[in-house]
């Protein structure tokens, strides 16, 4: 564990992990009289996969949402690439590059597969609004450029045979898969996960596992994610933070959670005294 | 050939383009509806207020004069200029856009999220708002609008099927033109839709909010978008209906005549929008022509409505509409 926020270290598996790319400091959300999220501090290095876990109503979700900007804490800074980030409108947020993943699946059902992850280049599109009517120069550059980024992630996920196919009308498990590749083709610097795994089966899971290492591993992205599947996550993740009822109760690598005795007091039910 | 089936023929011919008309309108509707899911009560008039506003122009108006001059005591009404018809046309579509900023801004953005039946009641109010304003701005008069369009029968046409038929069909320029108009503005709409960034947002917006967030799509500048679209859609409208029977305030009523044209196509589908308006534009001119005469005529009334209703008990999500699926 490193304590300098910028130097930079190699995971047992070769990986290369940076400096602090985002950090969360003092974070206090409130709904009315509801503390969802009590006073919780942590950081998210470049490259890394970090794991944010905990029981039911731990205030995981409140959490990614204050990250990607659907909530605003009451009381805290969101710091990201060295300056504190504003008050942010989701979309603001989406543009300065954190992308993310809904737990329900936020898809366009009534657009196909390659649609809705064109969706995902909005951000890399930058042509006149007349070279856009006029659908000439910059436009059509761009849109070239655009649908070979989607087609390589496409390739990636492996759902070359359902570009064509309404979202709408795909399985669940193909449906998380669509939402991820959306996700990938805007380049994030960060990618949020929200139960990446939730409602899967088991072979659904593997799957997922394999494509969030996979993205980690080949294209470098800062992930950051929520699971309350334990097993899953300490396969995964290189830091761990644990959370109940709002607190953040563990902060660190997979072996040190799992050995943290208030983690396992959370997760077991043990009674404190 | 039998007389009567190639008075048939004209009849569908000019049935159609009158449901070109229709279509126009009925798109302004469905632009608005598919990326907010409100029923713009006030497409209506905003097309009234797009021709009034056009003709004002052409004819150097002077806006609120009628206020001017009672404030002021001064007596004046024209600026004594006349500006061409496609500048004319240019500054009424940069008003139109103005007046979208200004909706999204007063009014729909502090909405979000409120009941469908909110929304339409603040475009109820929001049309006759706009009416209000269109008087004291041009005032109430009907107005001549002519920027250029050819009207009158169409020689051509009359001679080819004088030498067919030995009957020659009235077909007016006016509406052989809007025909042209209405295909190429549709065309362009879709493209657009389908095919540049403002437009694959746009469909965002339409589908899920949420989702579009999160991929940084700003709801509003959407919105605004959109509704700036629906103002030249609308401005159209106004410039083919105003050329052919006059700018007045019946123009905002041509809004009812798009409702069944909605019904039929279905609030969601811009090709839905202009397969509708042909359906009703023929149907009308047809049942006027066939079994108007025996029931007394003005048929027109009301067939497009009783057209529509006939389509909403096997259809009720029109022709091209998203299918409604309940899951149970």
């Amino acid at each position: 564990m490193l304590d300098n926020a910028s130097e930079s270290y190699v995971t047992a598996d070769g990986r290369k992990i940076g400096g602090v790319v985002m950090e969360m400091r003092n974070i206090t959300l409130r709904f009315g009289g509801v503390v969802a999220i009590k006073d919780i501090s942590f950081d998210i290095r470049e490259g890394e996969i970090r794991a944010i876990i905990g029981p039911n109503g731990a205030g995981k979700s409140s959490m990614l949402n204050v990250i990607s900007g659907f909530y605003h804490p009451q009381e805290g800074e969101v710091w990201y690439r060295g300056a504190r980030r504003p008050a942010m409108k989701p979309f603001q947020v989406a543009r300065q590059g954190i992308a993310r993943t809904f737990q329900n699946i936020a898809l366009f059902d009534g657009m196909s597969v390659l649609d809705n992850i064109m969706t995902g280049r909005l951000n890399h599109m930058s042509a006149s609004f007349l070279d856009q009517a006029l659908w000439w120069g910059k436009a059509q550059r761009e849109e070239v450029k655009n649908r070979r980024v989607a087609e390589e992630v496409i390739d990636f996920l492996e759902i070359q045979n359902i570009r064509k196919t309404p979202v709408g009308r795909l399985p669940y498990g193909l449906k998380k898969r669509v939402e991820l590749a959306r996700a990938l083709v805007a380049e994030p610097s960060i990618l949020l996960l929200d139960e990446p795994m939730a409602g899967m089966n088991v072979e659904e899971k593997e799957d997922m596992s394999r494509f969030i290492l996979d993205v980690n591993d080949e294209f470098g992205t800062t992930i950051a994610l929520i699971e309350h599947d334990m097993g899953v996550v300490m396969d995964l993740s290189d830091r761990v933070v644990v959370m109940d009822y709002g607190k953040k109760i563990g902060d660190g690598t997979p072996d040190e959670v799992r050995n943290n005795p208030q983690v396992i007091d959370a997760y077991l039910g043990v009674a404190h005294d | 050939m039998p007389e009567q089936l190639v008075f048939a023929m004209e009849v569908t011919l000019n049935g159609l383009m009158t449901g070109v008309m229709y279509s126009l309108v009925a798109l302004g509707f469905v632009l608005i509806f598919k990326a907010s899911g409100i029923f713009n009560y006030a497409q209506g008039v905003m097309a009234l207020f797009a021709a009034m506003t056009l003709v004002g122009i052409q004819d150097g108006r002077v806006p609120f004069a009628h206020i001017i001059n009672e404030v002021l005591g001064t007596d004046i009404h024209y600026f004594g200029w006349e500006v061409p018809a496609l500048l004319a046309i240019l500054l009424t579509v940069l008003v139109m856009i103005g007046f979208a900023l200004f909706v999204q801004k007063f009014i729909f953005r502090h909405l979000v999220g409120q009941e469908p039946i909110i929304l339409f009641m603040a475009t109820i109010g929001l049309a006759y708002f706009l009416e209000g304003v269109s008087d004291l701005m041009w005032g109430s008069e009907i107005r001549n609008l002519d920027v250029g369009l050819p009207q009158g029968i169409n020689d051509t046409i009359d001679q080819v099927t004088f030498e067919i038929f030995g009957y020659g069909f009235f077909i007016d320029n006016l509406d052989l033109w809007a025909t042209g108009i209405a295909a190429v503005l549709v065309a362009g709409l879709i493209a657009y839709a389908q095919y540049t960034k403002n437009g694959r947002a746009m469909r965002a917006v339409a589908d899920d909010h949420q989702a579009a967030l999160s991929v940084g799509i700003s709801l509003n500048y959407v919105w605004i978008l959109v509704w700036s679209l629906a103002g030249i859609v609308a401005l159209v409208a106004g410039i083919m209906w105003g050329s052919k029977s006059g700018v007045q305030f019946s123009l905002s009523l041509i809004a009812l005549k798009a409702l069944p044209v909605l019904m039929l196509g279905g609030f969601t589908s811009i090709p839905g929008a202009i397969v509708g308006g042909l359906i009703i534009g023929v149907g009308e001119a047809l049942f006027e022509f066939s079994i108007g005469p025996l029931i007394g005529g003005a048929t027109e009334n009301w067939f497009a409505y009783v057209l529509a209703l006939v389509f909403l008990v096997f259809r009720p999500q029109g022709l091209f509409g998203e299918k409604i699926i309940e899951r149970v």
